[in-house]
């Protein structure tokens, strides 16, 4: 099952001839992916590492079939491709690209939800390493060997320290259902909780690990739904402990940020609301093999 | 991108924000003449720092005479102005900007700015402006007006009508409220700010509505398209260092610890320096080498963290996915070998081609201690400074 993406997973790359997306293309193939084809507008009707190019995603959508996008086009044409991606029905795109203006990517929040929910296409990052279902399919920049396969759900902001968690849990013999990397920019496509709500309702996830960042409420409201809804564990970590606090100018940022924006806050919220918090980022692999080990007996009756 | 009080007035005025007369001066004969062109018999003269909380620094006064007005942009140009708002080691005054002074009946407050919970521009207003908003929003936060924007038809009139009427305008004053607001409004988004601030936007006796202060931030990646933004730079408000990491596009912020940092990904950037804390040092600095490190970025790295004098020790922490560990190995050889590092190096390296990268940094030869994990990096680190340090 994984979430997101699986072994069937047809995928279509948005700027598919640049450099950087033909190395990630190339590697994502040789990791077992089904790329079948790629947009780049102008170069339709060309073939590319032995795969058809379109001008349009309609037209990749009419030819393929893909399931999902990766989006590796320049930051000042991103949300276009987004919206091309969505208004084509792709049903999952992922964005890898960085530095899109903030308020493209308002633009694009609002243009995803003129379509009904089932409809809707869901959106990961921008400014993220992507996706991987280990064993399975990979929709991303991340290196596939430091991931096992395995029950562990695993959720980060940052892409490199998703790198870090997953290669301490494959040190310790614990595996990934999935790992989703949802990007570090202050509007990003799925959330947390978004995320948290899949791993949820995914019966080969056990285990669920999230790492946040400074800054934004998500972590917290995540936290908030864990308590309310979750039946599985939920291990979190929040990096920035150390960070000084950024110098501002004027009061409106103070002035909309609630209690629950440094890294100490969110930690301290996902304690109260009843996360395992490990205690620092060497320890991400080790506190998932305890949370794994101290599940209570009927809960693992139930999964089993 | 932060700009100046005058430059934001001047951008906001284009919008049909009132704002009162002035004019920027660079010396004093020149705010003399600035504030005999703006005539009447009352101006403020206003020190033009990337910094709120400029009155209670001392870097506003108001001057009745052309002497007075002389006398103050004397003391103002070249000095250390120190905020709360600016750090401990303040910032220098290069720029004055001389403002007619307006007889004041109320103040309020104004602020528009990209609200992360709602994914929208959100505008916040209270019927008190001034210094002590953040204290008056702690202890009566239900006293702020508030109204998020729909993004696909922008804000609307009804909306700015709500605020003003909630701020308790007179009658006569809502129609000018709302061109403020819609104008404020209209800034944002057609600049692409992040931050627009008017406090005090000011009631005059003769019930004008003129926006006192002004503060604009603006997004960095949006100046690709804001040209006649990005030409308001001041350099001078600027890190040097910070900027010219971003020159080479790394992210860089000066700290004060010892353990200079050279790490790929904001997120494990600052996982790392909270190991290096966990392990009893301090960091210098927040490196991120981002994505694609080529042996040029990196050696560019290690000549910015090592023009910091307070670094004794330095980690590399790289967790290759885009990267490959031995292109980024050879960068590093290469910068110790060109920059020269006479402070201890450790050097973490995981992720794809994990075993060349580390062979490279064996057989270079050169004094680099490797680690194997995050941990083990933070710790060695910690104590080839603590060993540096003691001899």
């Amino acid at each position: 099952m994984a979430i997101l993406i699986n072994e069937l997973t047809r995928i279509i790359i948005q700027g598919f001839t640049g450099d950087k997306a033909t190395f990630h293309a190339q590697k994502m193939i040789e990791y077992g992916s089904k790329v079948v084809g790629g947009v780049t507008p102008g170069k339709g009707g060309q073939s590319h590492i032995g795969l058809p190019v379109f001008n349009t995603v309609k037209e990749a959508v009419d030819a393929v079939y893909p399931d999902a996008s990766l989006i590796f086009v320049p930051a000042a044409f991103c949300a276009d491709a987004i919206m091309e991606a969505a208004d084509a029905g792709i049903k999952l795109v992922c964005c890898i690209t960085d530095g899109i203006p903030a308020q493209d990517m308002m633009m694009v929040k609002r243009y995803l939800r003129r379509y009904p929910k089932e409809k809707r296409t869901t959106l990961v990052g921008p400014n993220c390493a992507g996706l991987i279902s280990p064993g399975k399919s990979m929709l991303g920049i991340m290196p596939g060997h430091i991931y096992m396969a395995g029950k562990v759900g695993l959720v980060t902001r940052s892409g490199t320290l998703g790198y870090e968690a997953a290669s301490q849990m494959k040190d310790l013999g614990i595996g990934v259902s999935s790992s989703i990397g949802i990007g570090g920019d202050p509007i990003n496509g799925s959330s947390f909780l978004d995320i948290l709500a899949l791993f949820e309702h995914d019966p080969e996830t056990e285990a669920v690990m999230m790492i946040g960042e400074i800054g934004g409420p998500q972590e917290a409201e995540a936290a908030m739904w864990v308590k309310q809804h979750m039946t599985k564990p939920v291990i979190g970590y929040v990096a920035g402990l150390t960070a000084p606090k950024g110098r501002r100018m004027g009061h409106a940022g103070a002035i909309i940020s609630a209690f629950g924006d440094t890294a100490a806050e969110k930690a301290e919220i996902m304690r109260s609301l009843g996360l395992t918090v490990a205690k620092s980022p060497a320890h991400l692999g080790e506190a998932v093999a305890e949370a794994l080990a101290n599940r209570p007996a009927k809960k693992k009756t139930v999964t089993r | 991108m932060d700009i100046h009080e005058y430059q934001a007035k001047e951008l906001l005025a284009n919008f049909g924000v009132a704002v009162p007369r002035g004019g920027v001066a660079y010396s004093a004969e020149q705010a003399v003449y600035r504030a005999a062109e703006i005539g009447g018999a009352r101006w403020a003269v206003k020190a033009q720092i990337h910094s709120g909380a400029r009155g209670k620094a001392g870097g506003i006064k108001l001057c009745t005479t052309e002497d007075e007005v002389r006398k103050a942009a004397t003391e103002l140009l070249g000095k250390r102005l120190v905020t709360h708002q600016t750090g401990p080691d303040g910032k220098v005054v290069h720029r004055l900007y001389v403002e007619a002074a307006v007889p004041i009946e109320r103040e309020l407050y104004l602020g528009f700015v990209l609200d992360r919970k709602s994914e929208r521009i959100m505008l916040v207003a209270h019927p008190h402006g001034g210094m002590e908003i953040e204290e008056i929003v702690k202890s009566e936060p239900e006293t702020i007006l508030r109204q998020t924007m729909e993004p696909a038809v922008g804000m609307r009139a009804f909306q700015a009508r709500e605020v003003a009427f909630g701020l308790g305008l007179p009658a006569q004053s809502i129609n000018r409220a709302v061109t403020v607001l819609l104008g404020c409004y209209r800034a944002f988004r057609d600049l692409d700010a992040t931050m627009v601030e008017i406090n005090p936007l000011v009631l005059t006796r003769d019930g004008q509505l003129l926006a006192l202060d002004a503060k604009m931030g603006f997004d960095d990646n949006a100046l690709f398209r804001r040209p006649n933004v990005s030409e308001l730079r001041d350099h001078a408000e600027e890190d040097p260092r910070e900027a010219q990491a971003s020159e080479h596009g790394l992210n860089y912020v000066a700290l004060d610890g010892e353990i200079g940092c050279i790490i790929n990904g904001a997120g494990l950037a600052m996982a790392t320096m909270d190991m290096i804390k966990h392990a009893g040092g301090n960091p210098a600095n927040f490196l991120d080498v981002g994505g694609g490190a080529s042996p040029e970025r990196v050696a560019m790295a290690f000549k910015l963290v090592l023009q910091d004098r307070k670094v004794g020790a330095m980690l590399v922490n790289i967790f290759a996915g885009i990267n490959r560990c031995d292109w980024v190995a050879r960068g590093v050889v290469q910068a110790v070998k060109d920059v020269g590092v006479n402070v201890p190096l450790v050097v973490r390296l995981a992720g794809t081609n994990v075993e060349e990268g580390r062979a490279i940094i064996t057989e270079s030869g050169l004094p680099i201690i490797t680690a194997d994990s995050l941990a083990d990096a933070a710790e060695k680190v910690v104590a080839a400074w603590k060993h540096a340090k003691g001899n």
